[in-house]
C-alpha cells in the first residue's frame, strides 16, 4: 500500500515536473514576444499573481495586481516618485530626491546570501593542529585563496536593509559529505587538494564558517546610496530588465540608469542574493534615457544627436555590454520624416494630456506652485520621521540619511516628452547664441546637435515666451530650469535643493520643423523590449562591415537596400568613364611590356594529408602555393604537398588551373578541405588537406580560391546563366557553363567544370536566366540572392561588401534511444550484446549519446534541449517510441506482440550563424521554390515564381522582376491536400507533386492568370510515390521515393499533362531540367576509380530535341551534393561544334549502377 | 551592377602606353631604339624605368652618364608626382602613346629633386601616407600599424601587387559610421598654369549641416575658376585618374575610391583642349 503511494507521488510529481517545464518554456516565449512580466513557474489553476506599477502626476506610486480589481498605493510612499521600472520581483524607482529606491516584494522564499571564511591550522609536534601557523602561510582566518584576511567580526552588513539569521556556525559538510570531524579537511599544505580524511602526511587543515544574512528590507523603499559625492548629478531614467540574458535565478537583472547630465550608469551585482546589487559603473556615452529589454536589448538615446543607441556585447558574462552603437539607418519616406515625427510627439504628447493641458497657461502655472508649496509644507511633516525610511548607507559618515523632501506635486508630472521639447523648442535660439559666440567649442561638434544643457535652456525658456494661436502647446516641467523659475514667481520651495523643481514653462513646438528635411532624425523614445538580438549576429542597422571596432571599413557600406547612391549618375559616370580609359589607354597596346615584372610568389605551410596509399591515415605534409603571372599577364599558379614516403621525400603536385573546385570539409575534430581536379573526380578520391585552425583552414581556402579563380579569369558575381548547387552540408556552389557545355555531340565534360563557392548556407536553391535566384535554409527560411559575391570566409577583395548580409539557420541533429524487451524488465536500455549502441545514431554503428554528441561543426551552436522528436516517419506512440521486431527493421507507432525493440528519435536544434549575398524573405517558410526559367522581355517583366510553403500550401509570388527578385506579396493556390515539390517550365506548365506522392498539373497558366485555374491529378507511376518535379523547356521529369527518375511521355501543347511515365534511371536523389531542355540530376552510388560517391552532380547527354530524354550520363562534382539547378543556362550551344585538342572526345563509360540502368532505357 | 570593388581594381591597373626616346643631343656610341612600356598610373617613375635606362644605357658611354631624368616636350616630369598625375596634367587629351625624352646629363636641379635610390621614394611615399592619415583619422590608423604593416603598402606598390596593398590599406580607409566619413579630405589640386605647385588645405567630406560634400563642393571653394558658369563653354575638365567624374560626386567616395596609393586624392585641372 505504502509502495503503491510512493509509486504515485513520484508519478504525480514528473508530471509536475513536466508541467512546470512546458510551462516555464510558454513563458519565456510568451515574455519575449509581448514583453510582460513574466509569471511565476508555478502550475496553478489560475493565473499566478503579478504587479503592474505606476506612478500618478503627484508621485505617488501604485500598484495594480493581476488578481485585484483596484489600484493600491504603496504603503511607505511618503515620498513622490518619479518614475519606475518593475521587475517581476522587485520595483526600482527614482524618487523626487533624486535618488534611486528599490522595493523588494515579499515572498516565501528569502533573500539570503552566505558570507563564508575559511579556519586554517597547521600541525605541529608539540600543539598537534593548532592556529600556529607558519610565518609565510595565510591568515588563519581567511577566504578561500587565503590571501585576504577575514576574521568573523570584520563581516558587517552591507546595509541597514539585511539583517543576520544567525551566528556563524562550522560547515560540517565537505564536498556534500559529512565529515564529522569539526567541519575539517586536510592536505598536505596550503594550497593543496584537500581531503575528508587525516592522513599520515596531513600537515595542514581547515574548515569554512558560515553565517547567513537575510534582506530585510521588503515590501518597502530602501534607498540605494548613490556614489556621487561630489557633483550633484540627480537620476532622471531608470530601466531594469536583462532577467532572460543567462539561466541564473530569478533575481539576476539588469538596471540601467542616466542622469540628468546625461550620464549613464550600470548597476553592477544584481541578483538573487543580492537584490540591490553591489554598485554603480559609469558608462562611456551621454544618454537622455535607457530602455532595458528582457535579454540583451540595452537601448538609449543620446543626449547630444538624439540618436538611438544600441548597447554591443551585452552577454551573460559581460553585462554592461562593450561599447554604444548608433543605429544608423534611414526611415521609410525619409523625405517626409519631419512632419512625421511632429505628429508622433504630437500623439504622445496627447498622451500626457491631463497635465499638459492643465499648465499650458502661465497663470495655472503660479497657482499650481503656490498649491504645490503648501502641499509641500504638509508632507514635510509626515515624513518627518526618517526612519520610515530604510537606508542602505554603512558609511554613516559621509551618507547621511536624508529625510526625503516633500516635493511640489506638480513636479512629479515631469514628462519625458516634455523634457525633450524643452531641447527642440530653443534649437534655434541655441543656435544664434552658439553663432553668436566667439568660441568654437570643438573641432568635432556638429552645431546642430541639439546638446542644450538644461541650465543653459532655462534661461531661454521663460513662459512668456509667445504662444502662437493655433499651435500646439507645450509646457515643460524640468528639474534644473527651477531656480531660474522660481526666482520669477518667488515661490521660494527650497532654496537649498537645487534639485528642487518648480517651474513650468511653456512655449511652443512649431508645425513646421525648425530643421532641414534632410537632417538626420531625432529621437524622443526608445524601447527595445519585443527586440531580440543575438550577440554574435551581425546586424544590418550599424553601417559596420565584419569587424566589430568603432572603425568601420567603407568602401561600401551596408545598405538595406539599394541605395539611391549606387544607381546615382555620378557612379554610372565614373563606371562607364573607366571602362572608356581602359579602352582608350591600354586596348591597343596591350602588346607592350609591362613596367612591373610579376615575380613568383610563394606561400608556405603545414598541412595534414588523408594520403592516398592505404592504410589511409592523415600525416603531416608541408604545403606551398607558388603563384607567378603567365604569358598574357594571366596569373596561374601551382600547389604541392610535400610528403615522407618511407624515408624518402616526395611530393605531389596539382596546377591551379586544373583545380575545378575546393570544398570545405568542417566536422569536429579536422579543419579540412578537399581539392578536386578533373581526374580527382574521376576517381572520387580528392585531395584532401586539414589544418591546425579553422583560421588557417580559411585562409588558405581563400587564398587557393582567389588563385583559381586568377587563373581562370573569372572574377566578380556569378552570370545569370551560372548553374548552382549546394552540398550536403549546406554550402553553396556555383559554374560559369561553358558555351558547349550542352553542346552535340560534344559537349564540356562535366568533370572539367571549375565551381566556386558562395557564402552562405542553403538547402535549396533555384535560379532563372535572368539571374533571380532564390534559395531556402534548412530552418525554411526564404532566402533571394542580392547579386553579390564572397561571403562566409571570403573576407577582403574576394567578396563584394555590399550585397552581403548576415545569414542565420538553424537544423536538428539526431540522435536514437535504443531498447529491448525482456520478460523481467520489460523495455530497458540493457541490450544483447549483438546489439546497436543504446544511444546510436540513425544506423545504430555509431554511439551517439546525448552528451558526447556535438554540432555539426565549430560553426554550428547548440540553441535548444534535447526533446524527443515525435514527427519521425512510420509514427510513435505517446513517447516518442516506435516498435519493431528487431534492430534494424521497419518501425511503426505502436506496440504489438511481436515487437522486441524499440528506439525513440531526440532531435536537438543547432544554429549557425555566417554571412552571403542573401537577404531574407518573410514570412513565409517554405519547403520548396521554382522560377520560370526563360529570359523575360525587359527587367521589369513579371517573373513567375511558385513555391510550397512549410505547411504544404502552394503559392505564388507576386511583382517579382529582374529589379525585384524578391517580389511583392504571396498568393495563395487553394489545393485539397498539402504538397511538397513544384516546377514550372519555360512555357509557364506548372506541375507539382502531392504528400500522397502523386502529380498534379496546374491548369491554364499564363501571364493573364498566373496562378491558374484549376489541379489536373497525374497518377504517379505504379507503386511509386513521387517526391520531386522539375518541368524545363518541354521535358517535365519526376523522382521518386525510390530513387527512380521518370520522363513524362506524350506531353504535347495540346495535351501538356501527356500521357504515361517512362523509367530513366535509378538511384537518383533530384532532378533539374533547364531552358534548353537539358537534364542535370543529383546521383547517389557512382563508382569512381578509387571510391564511391554518394551525391554525385551528373549530366545528361544525348539530349536532343527529338530525343529528349537523352542517352546516357556523365559524371561531374560528388559526392556529398544535395542539389543541383540548371535553370539559368539558357545559352544555346554552337550549332557546329569543332572538338578542341583539349577536350576529350569518348567520354569514359563508367561501370555503375546507374549507368547501366540509365543504358537500358 | 559593377561593384566599387571594380573602381579600386581599374584605378590600380590603369596602365599608361609611353614611347620612351633618348634626348637628341646625348651622345651615343650607335642610335638608340626608342623603348615602349605600360606604366602603372599609379605608381613612380624611377620605380618603374629600371629597364629604360638599362636599354638606353647599351648604347651609351659610362662616363656620359649621370642621374637619368625625364622630360615631356620641355617640362621636366617631377618623380614624386604619381604617373598618372603627370600624364593627366601634361599630356591629357593628346595622341598615344605618351611620349617622354630621356636625359642623362643636365640634371634640371631647378625643377626636379634627385632621387638616388628606391629608398627615397620610399620615404616620400611613406611620408605622403602618414600625411594622409593624419588628416583623416589623426594619424591614429597609421601609427597603429606596425612596421611590417608599412612596409607591405610599400612593397604592394614596388611589385604591382593590389591585393597586398589592399589588405592594409584598406583600414587607411575607414572610418567612424557617425561621422560619415574622415575628418578631412586629403587632397591636391593641381593646374597647369601656375607657379603654385598644387593646392591643398582643410576640407571636410561632410558639411557642418550634415550634408555631404561633393566634388563641386570642394571646387568652389579651392578652385571656383574651374567651375564652368552659368551659359559659358566649359574652360577647364577636372580629371582624376584620365577621368572627369561628375561635380555631384560624394567627396568621401572619391577619396576611398579614386585616390592614389599614397592616400591623396590628386585632382588635376587643365585647360579643356580646342578642336
Amino acid at each position: 500500500m505504502t509502495y503503491l503511494n510512493k509509486q504515485l507521488q513520484i508519478i504525480y510529481l514528473k508530471l509536475i515536473l513536466s508541467y512546470k517545464k512546458t510551462l516555464c518554456n510558454f513563458n519565456a516565449t510568451l515574455s519575449t514576444l509581448t514583453h510582460s512580466p513574466p509569471v511565476p513557474q508555478v502550475p496553478s489553476a489560475t493565473m499566478p499573481v503579478s504587479l503592474l506599477w505606476a506612478v500618478d502626476v503627484y508621485g505617488r506610486v501604485y500598484s495594480l495586481s493581476t488578481a485585484g480589481q483596484q489600484w493600491e498605493q504603496c504603503r511607505d510612499a511618503q515620498m513622490e516618485f518619479k518614475r519606475v521600472t518593475a521587475a517581476q520581483q522587485c520595483c526600482w524607482g527614482i524618487a523626487c530626491d533624486n535618488n534611486i529606491y528599490l522595493n523588494v516584494h515579499a515572498s516565501d522564499l528569502p533573500v539570503r546570501y552566505q558570507e563564508e571564511t575559511y579556519e586554517n591550522q597547521r600541525w605541529n609536534p608539540v600543539d598537534g593542529f593548532s592556529d600556529r601557523l607558519l610565518p609565510s602561510d595565510r591568515w588563519q582566518l581567511s577566504d578561500v585563496t587565503g590571501l585576504q584576511h577575514q576574521p568573523l567580526d570584520n563581516f558587517r552588513l552591507p546595509s541597514s536593509s539585511w539583517e543576520w539569521e544567525g551566528d556563524w556556525y562550522v560547515d560540517e559538510n565537505f564536498e556534500g559529505e559529512p565529515t564529522e570531524k569539526e567541519g575539517w579537511s586536510y592536505a598536505i599544505d596550503f594550497p593543496a587538494t584537500y581531503t575528508k580524511d587525516k592522513k599520515w602526511n596531513s600537515c595542514v587543515r581547515r574548515r569554512r564558517w558560515l553565517r547567513y544574512r537575510r534582506y530585510k528590507a521588503m515590501d518597502t523603499w530602501a534607498k540605494i546610496p548613490s556614489q556621487q559625492t561630489t557633483l550633484p548629478d540627480p537620476f532622471s531614467d531608470i530601466s531594469c530588465g536583462g532577467w532572460e540574458i543567462n539561466e541564473e535565478p530569478r533575481g539576476r537583472l539588469s538596471l540601467w540608469a542616466v542622469s540628468l547630465q546625461g550620464k549613464v550608469w550600470f548597476r553592477r551585482g544584481v541578483n538573487s542574493h543580492n537584490p540591490c546589487g553591489s554598485g554603480w559603473i559609469s558608462m562611456v556615452g551621454e544618454m537622455i534615457m535607457i530602455n532595458v529589454g528582457l535579454n540583451d536589448q540595452v537601448l538609449a538615446i543620446g543626449s547630444e544627436d538624439r540618436a538611438v543607441y544600441f548597447r554591443q556585447g551585452v552577454t551573460s558574462s559581460e553585462l554592461s555590454g562593450k561599447t554604444w552603437k548608433v543605429i544608423s539607418v534611414p526611415r521609410d519616406g525619409d523625405r517626409s520624416h519631419s512632419s512625421a515625427s511632429a505628429h508622433s510627439l504630437q500623439s504622445a504628447g496627447c498622451y500626457f494630456c491631463g497635465e499638459v493641458r492643465a499648465q499650458s497657461l502661465v497663470s495655472d502655472v503660479e497657482s499650481d506652485t503656490e498649491k504645490g508649496s503648501t502641499d509641500g509644507a504638509s508632507c514635510i511633516i509626515t515624513s518627518s520621521s526618517p526612519e520610515s525610511f530604510v537606508d542602505a548607507p554603512t558609511e554613516h559618515s559621509d551618507q547621511p540619511i536624508e529625510t526625503p523632501k516633500s516635493r511640489i506635486p506638480k513636479v512629479t508630472s515631469d514628462s519625458f516628452i516634455s523634457e525633450l521639447v524643452s531641447d527642440r523648442g530653443p534649437g534655434k535660439t541655441s543656435r544664434e547664441v552658439r553663432s553668436a559666440g566667439p568660441a568654437v567649442l570643438e573641432e568635432e561638434t556638429i552645431p546642430l546637435e541639439g546638446e542644450v544643457k538644461a541650465p543653459d535652456v532655462g534661461v531661454s525658456l521663460s513662459p512668456s515666451q509667445s504662444v502662437g494661436p493655433l499651435d500646439p502647446q507645450w509646457s515643460n516641467v524640468d528639474l534644473e530650469e527651477a531656480q531660474g523659475q522660481q526666482a520669477q514667481t518667488g515661490a521660494v520651495v527650497d532654496t537649498a535643493d537645487t534639485s528642487s523643481l518648480s517651474s513650468v514653462a511653456t512655449f511652443t513646438l512649431a508645425m513646421e520643423d525648425p530643421y532641414g528635411v534632410d537632417e538626420h532624425p531625432m529621437w524622443a523614445w526608445v524601447s527595445g523590449g519585443g527586440c531580440s538580438v543575438d550577440s554574435h549576429t551581425q546586424l544590418n542597422w550599424f553601417n559596420c562591415s565584419m569587424n566589430t571596432s568603432s572603425m568601420v571599413q567603407s568602401v561600401q557600406s551596408m545598405s538595406l537596400s539599394v541605395t539611391p547612391a549606387q544607381t546615382a549618375a555620378w557612379r554610372k559616370q565614373i563606371f562607364e568613364q573607366l571602362s572608356e580609359r581602359t579602352k582608350r589607354e591600354m586596348d591597343n597596346f596591350r602588346h607592350y611590356e609591362q613596367a612591373i615584372e610579376q615575380s613568383v610568389w610563394v606561400k608556405k605551410g603545414t598541412m595534414q594529408w588523408w594520403r592516398d596509399w592505404k592504410p589511409h591515415k592523415w600525416i603531416d605534409v608541408h604545403f606551398a602555393l607558388e603563384q607567378f603571372s603567365g604569358p598574357e599577364g594571366n596569373k596561374d599558379g601551382i600547389l604541392f604537398i610535400y610528403y615522407n614516403f618511407y624515408e624518402e621525400k616526395k611530393y605531389l603536385h596539382a596546377f591551379v588551373n586544373e583545380v575545378t573546385i575546393l570544398v570545405p570539409v568542417l566536422n569536429d575534430s579536422k579543419h579540412s578541405f578537399a581539392i578536386y581536379t578533373p581526374e580527382r573526380t574521376k576517381q572520387r578520391w580528392p585531395i584532401r588537406l586539414s589544418a591546425a585552425t579553422e583560421l588557417e583552414m580559411h585562409d588558405w581556402l581563400a587564398l587557393l580560391s582567389v588563385s583559381c579563380c586568377d587563373s581562370r579569369g573569372i572574377q566578380g558575381p556569378p552570370s545569370k546563366q551560372a548553374i548552382w548547387s549546394i552540398t550536403c552540408k549546406g554550402d553553396i556552389f556555383v559554374s560559369e557553363p561553358s558555351l558547349s557545355l550542352e553542346a552535340m555531340p560534344y559537349p564540356t565534360p562535366c568533370d572539367q567544370m571549375f565551381w566556386r563557392q558562395v557564402g552562405g548556407h542553403l538547402r535549396v536553391v533555384e535560379c532563372n536566366s535572368i539571374g533571380i535566384v532564390w534559395g531556402i535554409g534548412y530552418d525554411h527560411t526564404a532566402w533571394v540572392y542580392t547579386g553579390g559575391y564572397g561571403g562566409g570566409f571570403f573576407q577582403g577583395l574576394a567578396s563584394s561588401t555590399d550585397n552581403i548580409y548576415t545569414q542565420v539557420d538553424v537544423k536538428n541533429v539526431y540522435i536514437y534511444e535504443n531498447q529491448r524487451w525482456n520478460p523481467v524488465t520489460g523495455y530497458t536500455n540493457r541490450g544483447l550484446p549483438t546489439d546497436r549502441y543504446m544511444w546510436s545514431d540513425a544506423s545504430g554503428l555509431h554511439e551517439c549519446t546525448k552528451t558526447n554528441m556535438k554540432p555539426p561543426s565549430p560553426h554550428w551552436t547548440w540553441v535548444s534541449d534535447w526533446t524527443i522528436d515525435y514527427s519521425v516517419s512510420g509514427g510513435t506512440d505517446k513517447e516518442g517510441w516506435q516498435y519493431a521486431a528487431d534492430f534494424p527493421a521497419s518501425y511503426h507507432g505502436h506496440k504489438t506482440m511481436k515487437d522486441f525493440v524499440r528506439r525513440r528519435r531526440w532531435a536537438r536544434k543547432c544554429k549557425l550563424t555566417t554571412t552571403g549575398p542573401w537577404q531574407e524573405v518573410p514570412p513565409i517558410p517554405l519547403s520548396d521554390v521554382t522560377i520560370l526559367p526563360c529570359a523575360a522581355q525587359s527587367s521589369v517583366d513579371v517573373v513567375p515564381l511558385w513555391a510550397i510553403s512549410n505547411k504544404g500550401d502552394v503559392l505564388c509570388r507576386l511583382g517579382v522582376t529582374a529589379l525585384t527578385p524578391a517580389g511583392s506579396s504571396w498568393l495563395h493556390v487553394g489545393t485539397d491536400q498539402p504538397f511538397k515539390s513544384i516546377s514550372i517550365g519555360a512555357a509557364s506548365q506548372v506541375w507539382a507533386i502531392a504528400r500522397d506522392g502523386s502529380a498534379f498539373y496546374r491548369g491554364s497558366v499564363s501571364s493573364q492568370s498566373p496562378a491558374g485555374d484549376c489541379w489536373y491529378h497525374i497518377p504517379s507511376p505504379s507503386k511509386q510515390k513521387l517526391k520531386q518535379v522539375s518541368v524545363g523547356r518541354t521535358s517535365v521529369y519526376t523522382v521518386d521515393e525510390n530513387g527512380n527518375l521518370w520522363y513524362r511521355q506524350g506531353v504535347t501543347p495540346s495535351y501538356p499533362q501527356g500521357s504515361s511515365w517512362e523509367h530513366i534511371s535509378n538511384n537518383v536523389r533530384k532532378v533539374s531540367a533547364g531552358p534548353l531542355d537539358q537534364v542535370w540530376i543529383i546521383a547517389d552510388k557512382v563508382q569512381g576509380s578509387h571510391s564511391l560517391s554518394c551525391g554525385t552532380v551528373c549530366h545528361r547527354l544525348g539530349v536532343q530535341p527529338l530525343e529528349p530524354k537523352g542517352q546516357s550520363w556523365d559524371y561531374g562534382i560528388g559526392g556529398g551534393w544535395d542539389h543541383i539547378t540548371v535553370r539559368g543556362n539558357s545559352m544555346e550551344p554552337p550549332r557546329v561544334h569543332l572538338p578542341s585538342l583539349t577536350e576529350r572526345t569518348p567520354l569514359p563509360v563508367r561501370n555503375t549502377e546507374i549507368n547501366s540502368s540509365a543504358v537500358g532505357c | 551592377m559593377a561593384d566599387d570593388k571594380d573602381v579600386l581594381r581599374d584605378v590600380w591597373f590603369g596602365r599608361i602606353p609611353t614611347c620612351f626616346t633618348l634626348n637628341q643631343d646625348e651622345v651615343t656610341e650607335r642610335e638608340a631604339e626608342p623603348y615602349y612600356l605600360l606604366l602603372p598610373r599609379v605608381s613612380y617613375l624611377p620605380l618603374v624605368t629600371d629597364k629604360v635606362k638599362k636599354h638606353f644605357l647599351k648604347v651609351m658611354k659610362a662616363e656620359d652618364v649621370e642621374e637619368m631624368w625625364l622630360e615631356y616636350e620641355g617640362t621636366p616630369l617631377k618623380w614624386h608626382y604619381p604617373i598618372g598625375v603627370l600624364f593627366d596634367l601634361h599630356a591629357s587629351n593628346t595622341v598615344l602613346p605618351w611620349s617622354i625624352t630621356v636625359h642623362f646629363k643636365n640634371f634640371p636641379d631647378r625643377d626636379l629633386l634627385h632621387c638616388t635610390s628606391n629608398s627615397v621614394i620610399e620615404a616620400h611615399f611613406m611620408s605622403s601616407i602618414k600625411e594622409a592619415d593624419a588628416l583623416k583619422h589623426k594619424s591614429q590608423v597609421v601609427n597603429d600599424m606596425q612596421k611590417k604593416d608599412h612596409k607591405q603598402l610599400w612593397m604592394g606598390l614596388q611589385n604591382d601587387k593590389f591585393d597586398q596593398f589592399w589588405a592594409i590599406n584598406r583600414k587607411l580607409m575607414e572610418y567612424p559610421t557617425e561621422e560619415g566619413g574622415f575628418r578631412y579630405i586629403p587632397f591636391r589640386i593641381y593646374q597647369t598654369m601656375s607657379d603654385r605647385p598644387f593646392i591643398q588645405k582643410l576640407f571636410r567630406p561632410v558639411s557642418p549641416e550634415g550634408n555631404v560634400h561633393t566634388l563641386g563642393d570642394l571646387l568652389k571653394e579651392m578652385y571656383p575658376a574651374a567651375l564652368p558658369n552659368d551659359g559659358e563653354q566649359k574652360r577647364y575638365q577636372v580629371v582624376i585618374h584620365g577621368i572627369e567624374p561628375l561635380l555631384e560626386t560624394p567627396l568621401q567616395w572619391l577619396s576611398e575610391h579614386l585616390s592614389h596609393p599614397d592616400n591623396f586624392l590628386h585632382i588635376c585641372v587643365i585647360p579643356t583642349p580646342t578642336d
